[in-house]
């Protein structure tokens, strides 16, 4: 790889294999190589796959009947099209749909930097590290500790910004230090096994986390200390939160700084170059293990990070808060395209957005009740959008070496 | 003592990363031992860093509230219970551990003597300290407010009630006892370890069971006996404990070799023999679980018939997990769409449409609602790359269960408040299985179980199950050899999903009521652990997992005979995964294909240390386990 490539290093021009690979690992496993996409719709080979054109071919209708309909309204409640599609129809005003937009980015940045974590042990081991939402979890836990036991202390109201440097500070060690310890026990042991036995580990390590955390802090639910009043106050002519500005900054600082680590320093380079060809990188004296080794420690920073911001911004935490978000990350990482860190952020941002607008941009106009319920179904269903219709996500996947073959 | 001895003290510490090289047939025999170390020459870095995550195991076991919880459960009346039991396990296992070693080409093996007595007390105390040093801790700070478990009653119970000081002491004496007690398990002949084994074993088993064997003996009329070997309060008698551990010594004495003789003749067995012995033993099987039931009282009808379910559900994931190598993450979909759409074709109050058909028409019904839906769900997945189709069922499994909790189709499946008053499964007139009789609801899984271990067994040697071990082991391959893997995998995934949606029509009559809560992911996992557990991909096993786990510990909401572990049935369900993943991933009871699947590399390098030709490998070695 040459030097200053792109941020998680994603090969812009792999010039022996890039169409190849596409074909071989982009698709799914035993889909017929691909054609144009005119050819694909055309030409379905089996029952199967005219299944699948007819589910994606419903999608889109759905999505484009949705939005016109969401358009219709937005012109006019009161015009047949949109009557037909939901007779409640009322429309969203500027400011709701401003809100949602931002609460979406907000929601978003967080899922991405829990994506960062998925998107870099993917790109090091190749599986799923399914336990890397608990890790966020964990995070957001000792955020929760140590930002009441200052708050006991009197420090967290007189000096909220030195607080808060602080809980982050020690939620990222915590968390980095859980992802390390994780690695070592659960994964190291199962490098080289097919690749589902470490996903499948992956999981039995979510599950004692969460069930950890209910043994250990209890089953309810845990708030984090009040906030300051700028914080919740309204600022700027978008009238955004201030926490909301507040996890869109960090996220924003915390992605460049991960940016210049991964592209810029010596072990970012290692970095990508395990996830290169980890074999090859041993044999030119990188220390593979210590670099896996950082690699999680970092996932788990950012996901300590973005506990950290979740506590800010709903300032509650449960043992299952890690769950939700874990998946809709892992998403992020799959719509941006899995190994890409410019990808995770750039999906974790759009996953946001669609379960926040999603619903009512789409459903609502359709005439469905009650769609902020269905949020998280709707996170769900683009993920399996994407990975029905392009499952390289948006740009593109970077696998390891013994995934192209 | 030997040359080797002096200089080098002990076997290297394993690295973790290298897969275990256990001993293969022809390692070592005892003849050319090394003669036992030292007593005080240990590696003493590996007993402090065994010792020190020791230590934190017991931390993390104390503050998780177990030993407390599980100290109302007596194994011996007055002598022990099993949260004291909870705290013993950690050293004995690093005591042991801290003897092990590896029989290796090139490297002498010690007989083992003081050197591994000593060094388990060493490792063992150090473990035992985390406890003494917990109880220092818990007397001089107050870390109540993030730890819910960090109280009195622990420092009391640490301390059996006699100060910090006793407790300091106590426990590091203990951790001692126990690890040397380990060490010393490795130095007694084989036949004494198997005797002591049977025998602890024994007492554990017959504390467990004390709830199920008292229901028993209740209905068949023996009660005397059972009061003379249980005490009124729960545990065993002291002269009962002893009673049984002098018999079960003796039977293990007596029967040393019998059992494995007995299977050696059956597995000897050719042709009709052979099948007329498993028709015995499948005969004998069914009959006693059909017998058992008339002694057994209500709770124990009620969890043979929960055991049961999860049997149903862990079978159907087999066929698509252990046969088929899909990882279905969503399987509770199929447990919901079953329970649901039973629910809402047999009840007066399903809210859209309740055509109130008796049970077993509804289930046809169910089957072919189920089967689109595994359908639906299974054609965008399948083409899928194992990992993302995981994580896709899984989105699958939470997206029907937000379904139906949704208001949108609150109108037909009723929402968060489910559906209620469901009427129980009417078996053609003769009888009516439902909650009220978890005895019926027994034989009715048990009717099903036995479909579906048919219908397994049957698809597991047709042309279609070898299709589906071929998918699983090498796609491409499968693909080469004219397999349509697409519509292969499918099948796999539509007849597990139909095997699943009898266990949700059974759930449903058996409940009699539905919610949304019912069908969590967690169910999804806690049924593939059972199936891990058991053995992927082998009947027996998956049966045997569900047995235990379900039946022991207890499934998501139900309780097991351990009821005092509700709490923590999760947590262990967790570790459970990981640890069967590291240490024994074909299972319990392994499917002998999936163990070479599983183990190739090892095989294949223990092939090589013999110097066999490649070819023969799979013949040998630990495949035959």
């Amino acid at each position: 790889m040459e030097e200053g490539a792109p941020p998680g290093g994603a090969p812009r021009h792999r010039p022996h294999d890039d169409t190849e690979q596409r074909a071989h690992d982009g698709a799914p496993t035993g889909a017929p190589r691909r054609r144009g996409l005119g050819a694909r719709l055309l030409r379905p080979r089996t029952r199967v796959d005219w299944f699948l054109t007819v589910i994606r071919v419903a999608v889109l209708i759905v999505l484009v009947v949705g939005f016109a309909a969401f358009i219709a309204q937005e012109i006019d409640p009161d015009n047949p099209f949109a009557r037909w599609a939901n007779p409640d129809a009322t429309g969203l005003t500027g400011p709701q749909f401003r809100g949602l937009v931002i609460s979406g980015i907000a929601q978003g940045s967080m899922y991405g930097l829990i994506a960062l974590g998925y998107s870099m042990v993917y790109g090091v081991l190749g599986f799923i590290n399914f336990a890397h939402g608990e890790v966020f979890m964990v995070g957001a836990m000792t955020g929760m500790i140590t930002s009441n036991k200052l708050a006991d202390a009197g420090l967290w109201e007189s000096n909220f910004i030195g607080s808060l440097v602080f809980i982050v500070v020690v939620s990222i060690i915590v968390s980095s230090l859980t992802a390390v310890i994780m690695e070592r026990v659960a994964y190291r042991p199962l490098r080289g096994s097919p690749r589902l036995i470490p996903l499948i580990t992956s999981i039995g390590v979510s599950f004692f986390l969460q069930n950890a955390s209910v043994v250990l802090l209890g089953p309810a639910s845990k708030s984090y200390p009040d906030v300051p009043d700028w914080v919740k106050a309204k600022h700027t002519f978008l009238q955004i939160e201030g926490a909301k500005i507040l996890v869109i900054v960090v996220a924003a600082l915390s992605m460049a700084a991960l940016w210049y680590y991964v592209d810029r320093t010596k072990t970012g380079k290692a970095m990508r170059a395990v996830a290169e060809d980890a074999e090859i990188a041993a044999l030119m004296g990188i220390d593979v293990n210590r670099t896996i080794v950082k690699v999680f420690a970092v996932g788990g920073a950012m996901a300590g990070m973005a506990g950290i911001l979740w506590g800010i911004l709903f300032r509650s935490v449960i043992h299952t808060t890690g769950f939700l978000p874990g998946i809709k990350a892992f998403s992020a990482a799959v719509v941006g395209g899995i190994g890409h860190l410019g990808g995770a952020m750039a999906g974790g941002l759009s996953i946001g957005v669609a379960e926040s607008v999603g619903p009512l941009l789409i459903l609502e106009p359709l005439g469905v009740s009650g769609v902020s319920q269905l949020r998280d179904a709707v996170a769900f269903s683009m993920l399996i959008i994407v990975l029905l219709v392009k499952p390289a996500g948006l740009f593109g996947e970077r696998l390891p070496a013994e995934d192209r073959a | 003592m030997s040359l080797a001895a002096p200089s080098d003290p002990a076997p290297p510490p394993r690295p973790a990363s290298e897969p275990a090289p256990e001993t293969g047939p022809s390692v070592g025999g005892s003849d050319d031992d090394a003669p036992p170390r030292p007593p005080f020459a240990q590696d003493w870095r590996r007993i402090a860093r065994m010792g020190a995550i020791g230590a934190v195991g017991q931390i993390f076991i104390s503050l998780s509230n177990m030993p407390v919880k599980l100290d109302g459960r007596a194994i011996i009346e007055g002598v022990l219970s099993l949260g004291y039991l909870s705290l013993v396990v950690l050293p004995l296992a690093a005591g042991s551990r801290v003897g092990h070693q590896l029989r290796r080409e090139g490297v002498p093996f010690h007989r083992p003597g003081a050197h591994e007595v000593v060094g388990g007390a060493a490792c063992g105390a150090l473990v035992g300290g985390g406890l003494s040093l917990l109880a220092i801790l818990i007397a001089n700070f107050n870390l109540r407010e993030p730890l819910v478990n960090w109280s009195p009653i622990l420092a009391d119970l640490l301390a059996f009630n006699r100060g910090t000081a006793f407790a300091v002491v106590i426990w590091l004496a203990i951790g001692a006892a126990v690890g040397a007690a380990a060490g010393l398990l490795r130095v007694v002949p084989p036949l004494a370890r198997r005797v002591l084994w049977t025998m602890v074993l024994t007492l554990f088993g017959a504390a467990v069971l004390e709830s199920l064997t008292t229901d028993l003996a209740e209905g068949m009329g023996i009660e005397a006996l059972i009061d003379w070997f249980y005490a009124p309060r729960g545990g065993l008698t002291i002269t009962g404990a002893i009673a049984l551990a002098a018999g079960s010594g003796v039977l293990a004495l007596v029967g040393r070799g019998r059992i494995k003789g007995a299977k050696a003749r059956i597995d000897a067995l050719e042709g009709p023999a052979r099948n007329r012995a498993q028709g015995g033993l499948i005969l004998a099987t069914a009959a006693v679980l059909v017998i058992l039931p008339m002694f057994a009282g209500k709770l124990t009808n009620e969890l043979l018939a929960n055991v049961g379910l999860f049997v149903l559900l862990a079978l159907g994931l087999n066929i698509v997990v252990g046969l088929a190598g899909i990882l279905d993450l969503g399987y509770v979909a199929f447990f919901a769409v079953g329970s649901y759409s039973a629910a809402v074709l047999t009840a007066a109050t399903s809210p859209r449409i309740n055509p109130e058909l008796p049970w077993f028409v509804a289930l046809i019904g169910v089957v072919i609602l189920t089967g689109l839906v595994g359908l639906f769900i299974g054609a965008p997945v399948i083409r899928m790359r194992g990992d993302y189709l995981a994580i896709v069922t899984l989105g699958f499994g939470e997206i029907i269960r937000l379904l139906f909790l949704s208001d949108w189709l609150s109108g037909w499946f009723g929402g968060s408040q489910g559906i209620t008053n469901i009427p129980g499964a009417e078996i053609f007139g003769l009888a009516e299985v439902a909650g009220t009789d978890p005895r019926s609801v027994f034989y009715l899984v048990l009717a099903f179980c036995a479909i579906a271990i048919y219908v397994s067994w049957r698809l597991e040697r047709s042309r279609i199950g070898r299709a589906w071990m071929a998918v699983r082991e090498d796609e491409t391959v499968a693909e080469a050899m004219g397999i349509n893997t697409v519509n292969v995998k499918l099948l796999a995934f539509v007849v597990g999903a139909v095997l699943g949606s009898f266990s949700g029509a059974i759930f449903s009559a058996k409940v009699g009521s539905v919610f949304p809560a019912s069908f969590l992911i967690l169910v999804s996992i806690v049924i593939l652990v059972v199936v891990i557990f058991g053995g992927m991909g082998n009947i027996v096993g998956v049966i045997a997992g569900s047995a235990v786990l379900i039946g022991v510990l207890g499934g998501p909401k139900q309780p097991g005979l351990l009821a005092e572990f509700s709490e923590f049935k999760l947590l262990i369900y967790g570790a459970l995964l990981v640890w069967m993943m590291l240490a024994r991933p074909e299972g319990l009871i392994p499917s002998v294909r999936r163990t070479r699947e599983l183990h190739q590399e090892e095989l294949a390098q223990d092939a090589w240390l013999r110097g066999q030709t490649e070819d023969d490998h799979l013949e040998n070695g630990e495949g035959r386990s």
